[in-house]
């Protein structure tokens, strides 16, 4: 009961920030967030740490009679600490972040952007635990608007400003999708929401309305060709928000998709299908042009539509294994998605913030003006290497976790699958090891170019790490990504009851028994590696104390005068993977060629861009042809009065004559 | 834990032995089977000489991409005996922790700052990317036919299916697992050790500023690499469950026989041209595939 009133208090504080002095502003938002991560921390334990059931919260009973009810259960409850989790590190993170901006933003502006914070926090809440159809979608608006108050912050640079009416569009078209879908099923049964899915769901064909909501959730989550916004959105805005919106907000998306598959009932094998072949080209594509792009947090918004695609291949295969009665295959593979949205919050989260860090530091986020940071920011390039580890998917770090059970439903289901089923599979764990791949050639990359070698520029030259207070909240990302790599079976163990719980899977105890053996076994294994490394680091430590150590020059093949402009460059690295994958990825190259009576060759620049295919024809393409057909018509548009009467005459000649002739 | 020391014993002479078959191949005698593992001994005893520019991931990383290698080694079964650690989905971990070492072997090289071992970096995971899905396509197989999904059971069921058609899958995994290795540990016809031009290296390259301790780790982790394949090779073509002196033996026999299959290899065979790699490396997919096309005749999926 104290819940339905603390809730609604929280929200109503919220609005206080604006008249809280701007020394106070951040330690006020602080203690708010703090409450609201207790209040709804507490929801999810209850629920999580009592097995079954629903926790239902209704809002102010007193005042509104029938009103809104928060519905918790297992999933909402996963959601939940998800949220909670990175968004409180987030802010942590953001008072060294937001620093710098103290002197050039009014208290306004930060008034503007803590409060958008807190709303986008407090709308993600409740986005998990609605399930009336118009709430919903307020609150999914709310989350929207939110965010795109975050994503403009530096709007004093237009090109921001017009990333973030191009996110808020996008989002639209989203919310549309969603609506369609929602009024479709309202229509039949005579109530909006996700409870009124099921019923419709018992009487009609699913697949249609199953596509309305995974294209309005997939533009949310940043499925291929769906993700336009995303590589956009996120390098544009701030480092936590990017980091919150990348870890947390997408995964929305996810948490919409999986509800609604909760209620489906027939179809599931094309519904199944259809997830896995999008979940498969976006996780393929989205690292294809990560390993293209030079601005840092512009790669890390491609890895996220690569994960997402992780996600989703779980999900898919999952559905695919309840439409086949198959149970190894529907509970590892939700419980492998469902686990990368944990592990992928975790590490992407960590990523963004320190890309932010090193933004801080160098004001550059291109990745080839950079270089030798590990030197500079010890820290912030540790932190990041373990990120991106992680995100790999290597052992021991939780990346690993989550794509091994994903890889081990696949595995054990192939003796028993059909034809189509086992090519499916086999196709998929070709696809998630290409993934794997790509994804260590983008990160060698991104670590590599940025952090090691020489500097490349006077500002990474001069770089510093950057203060603690940017480092410490990431110890806590760090402890988590390093628990679940190490002890497994403390998070999957769980992950399974969610997942038999919510969809419903007969008989998981001994198949979850047995695979939590093995992730036992793999503790083990990942502790034995860990104790060797260790071992044989002190070892060295020692062997090398006691014979002749010296330093000199890297080996320059003979060449004594090396400059930090020889080094391997983000785009030389790439070079021969540009080759093979030059069908998708199209990198535009524009270099004036040398001409036959140049003797002596001028200064010459070279550029080479690689273009999103999908956004070029997608959306650039068709805005260009509409905005040149409205152009058009905008000759009408003359600023003369007499011609707009004269319009206004011809429409009524219009209607007469048509009334006239019965023609409306 | 038998396998375990034959593995070990397997690394200590086989380097030695494709040296030896390359010597006699061109006329030469050679030096002793043992002289790698002396080697070593002298890297040991060697001081060592850093790079400026190079900093903690330079130094930490040969012994993190030994370790992975010594903990991979831990799931290869030998005959019916199980490995040391063995579960479900081994063979994932597996080729992920190889991953996380060469990992660590490439951001190595890129901390130098030298061009060349940029070069050296970027092919190696070049390739080493596009050989990974016949890997898995092979050990998907592997699991289709036998049932289960680990390498010590699918190793010591392999064999007692009772299908002759077994065979097909001694031969294909014999010629996958030689030529994964060979592409694993940067031998001919992808890359060759001999070269002294640092523009056509691969691995070479990537390790030129290494030196004494760290330098001994390297050479260590790749002679291991080699008995580890080799052990996987001659767990798909001797069965399972003979006498385990036999077995031994056999074990032993089929190293050597591999590393003089490599020794010949490199001693008749010309490089790759560089650029030739990728349709080479993405043949061996091909490959897989058909072996995953006949699995599934066999099982009575398909026709």
């Amino acid at each position: 009961m104290l819940s339905s009133i603390l809730f609604p208090v929280i929200l109503t504080l919220t609005f206080l920030l604006f008249i809280i002095p701007k020394r106070f502003k951040y330690a006020y938002a602080l203690a708010i967030l703090v409450c609201g991560v207790a209040l709804t921390s507490a929801w999810s334990y209850v629920v999580l740490s009592g097995g079954t059931g629903t926790l239902e919260i209704p809002l102010l009973p007193w005042v509104m009679k029938n009103g809104l009810i928060l519905k918790i259960d297992m999933l909402s409850a996963f959601f939940i600490a998800v949220v909670n989790f990175t968004v409180l590190t987030g802010f942590l993170y953001a008072r060294g972040y937001l620093r710098p901006y103290y002197s050039t933003k009014n208290s306004l502006r930060f008034s503007i952007h803590y409060l958008a914070y807190l709303w986008l926090y407090l709308s993600m809440i409740l986005v998990v635990v609605i399930r009336d159809g118009l709430p919903f979608l307020i609150v999914w608006e709310i989350m929207a608007l939110s965010s795109f108050l975050l994503v403009i912050f530096d709007a004093e640079d237009t090109s921001i400003l017009k990333t973030g009416i191009s996110y808020l569009i996008q989002m639209h078209v989203g919310m549309f999708f969603i609506l369609i879908a929602f009024l479709i099923a309202g229509r039949e049964t005579g109530q909006m929401g996700f409870d009124a899915l099921n019923t419709y769901f018992s009487r009609n064909s699913s697949l249609l309305l199953f596509i309305l909501f995974f294209s309005g959730f997939g533009i949310k989550a940043g499925f291929i060709p769906l993700h336009t916004w995303l590589p956009q959105a996120h390098p544009a805005a701030p480092s936590h928000v990017s980091g919150v919106m990348s870890g947390v907000m997408i995964k929305m998306g996810i948490y919409g998709i999986l509800r609604v598959l909760m209620s489906v009932q027939d179809n599931l094998l094309p519904i199944g299908i259809i997830i896995l072949a999008v979940s498969l080209v976006s996780g393929i594509l989205g690292v294809m042009m990560a390993i293209v792009q030079h601005d840092l947090k512009r790669l890390l918004a491609y890895h996220s539509i690569e994960n997402i695609g992780i996600i989703g291949i779980g999900i898919g295969l999952g559905t695919i294994g309840l439409a086949t009665d198959n149970t190894i295959l529907s509970l590892l593979g939700f419980s492998g998605g469902l686990l990368h949205v944990l592990n992928h919050s975790l590490f992407k989260s960590l990523l963004f913030f320190n890309a932010g860090s090193v933004y801080q530091i160098t004001h550059t986020r291109n990745i080839e003006h950079l270089g030798g940071l590990m030197k500079k920011m010890p820290y912030t390039a540790s932190l990041f290497l373990i990120g991106s580890l992680a995100i790999c998917g290597l052992p021991p770090f939780n990346g690993f976790i989550s794509e091994y059970l994903i890889y081990t439903g696949m595995f054990k289901s192939l003796s028993a699958a059909n034809l189509n089923q086992s090519i499916l599979i086999l196709g998929s764990v070709v696809g998630l090891t290409l993934i794997g791949g790509l994804a260590i050639f983008c990160f060698t990359k991104a670590f590599g170019i940025v952090f090691l070698g020489e500097p490349r520029s006077e500002e990474a030259k001069v770089a510093g790490d950057v203060g603690g207070d940017m480092i410490y909240p990431q110890y806590f990302i760090i402890g988590f990504i390093a628990m679940i790599g190490l002890l497994p079976a403390l998070i999957v163990k769980p992950v399974f009851s969610i997942v038999s719980q919510s969809f419903g899977i007969p008989d998981t105890t001994a198949l979850a028994v047995s695979s939590l053996k093995n992730l036992s076994q793999i503790s083990i294994i990942s502790g034995i590696f860990v104790v060797l490394v260790l071992v044989l680091l002190v070892y060295r430590h020692f062997h090398l104390k006691s014979r002749p150590v010296t330093y000199g020059p890297t080996w320059g093949c003979g060449y004594t005068a090396p400059s930090p402009d020889m080094q391997y460059t983000a785009t030389s690295y790439a070079y021969n993977y540009n080759h093979l994958a030059k069908p998708v990825i199209q990198t535009k190259k524009i270099m004036r060629d040398i001409g036959e009576d140049e003797i002596f060759p001028a200064l010459r620049k070279f550029e080479s861009h690689s273009d999103d295919f999908f956004k070029k024809y997608l959306i650039d393409k068709p805005v260009d042809l509409i905005s040149g057909l409205l152009k058009r018509i905008a000759v009408m548009q003359t600023g003369l009065i007499q011609h707009y009467i004269l319009y206004a005459f011809v429409y009524m000649l219009l209607v007469f004559l048509l009334t006239y002739f019965n023609l409306i | 834990m038998t396998g375990f020391v034959l593995i070990l014993i397997a690394a200590s002479f086989f380097p030695g032995v494709i040296v030896r078959t390359k010597s006699i191949a061109s006329g030469r005698r050679g030096p002793g089977i043992l002289q790698p593992v002396r080697e070593i001994g002298i890297l040991l005893k060697k001081g060592s000489v850093f790079s400026n520019t190079s900093g903690i991931i330079f130094q930490i990383a040969p012994v993190i991409t030994l370790s992975c290698i010594i903990c991979a080694l831990l799931v290869i079964p030998f005959g019916n005996q199980n490995a040391l650690i063995s579960f479900d989905g081994d063979f994932i971990f597996f080729s992920y922790l190889l991953a996380l070492g060469k990992f660590f072997a490439i951001i190595a090289a890129l901390d130098t700052g030298s061009s060349f071992e940029g070069m050296g970096a970027n092919r190696e995971v070049f390739f080493s990317m596009l050989v990974e899905p016949a890997f898995f396509i092979l050990l998907a197989t592997f699991a289709m036919f036998t049932g289960y999904t680990s390498f010590s059971d699918i190793f010591s069921n392999f064999f007692i299916t009772g299908s002759h058609y077994v065979f097909i899958y001694s031969i294909i995994g014999f010629f996958l697992f030689i030529q994964t290795a060979m592409i694993e540990n940067s031998r001919l016809p992808v890359d060759d050790p001999k070269t002294h031009l640092e523009l056509t290296m691969i691995h070479e390259v990537m390790i030129l500023d290494n030196s004494g301790f760290d330098k001994a780790m390297i050479h260590i982790g790749s002679y291991l690499k080699f008995a580890v394949y080799g052990a996987l090779i001659y767990n798909v073509i001797v069965p399972a469950g003979w006498n385990i002196f036999l077995q031994a033996a056999l074990f032993l026999a089929v190293q050597v026989t591999f590393a003089v299959i490599i020794g010949l290899i490199e001693s008749f065979r010309a490089r790759n041209k560089m650029n030739k790699n990728p349709k080479f490396i993405l043949s061996l997919s091909a490959i897989a595939l058909i072996s995953f096309v006949i699995v599934l005749i066999i099982t009575d999926k398909l026709i």
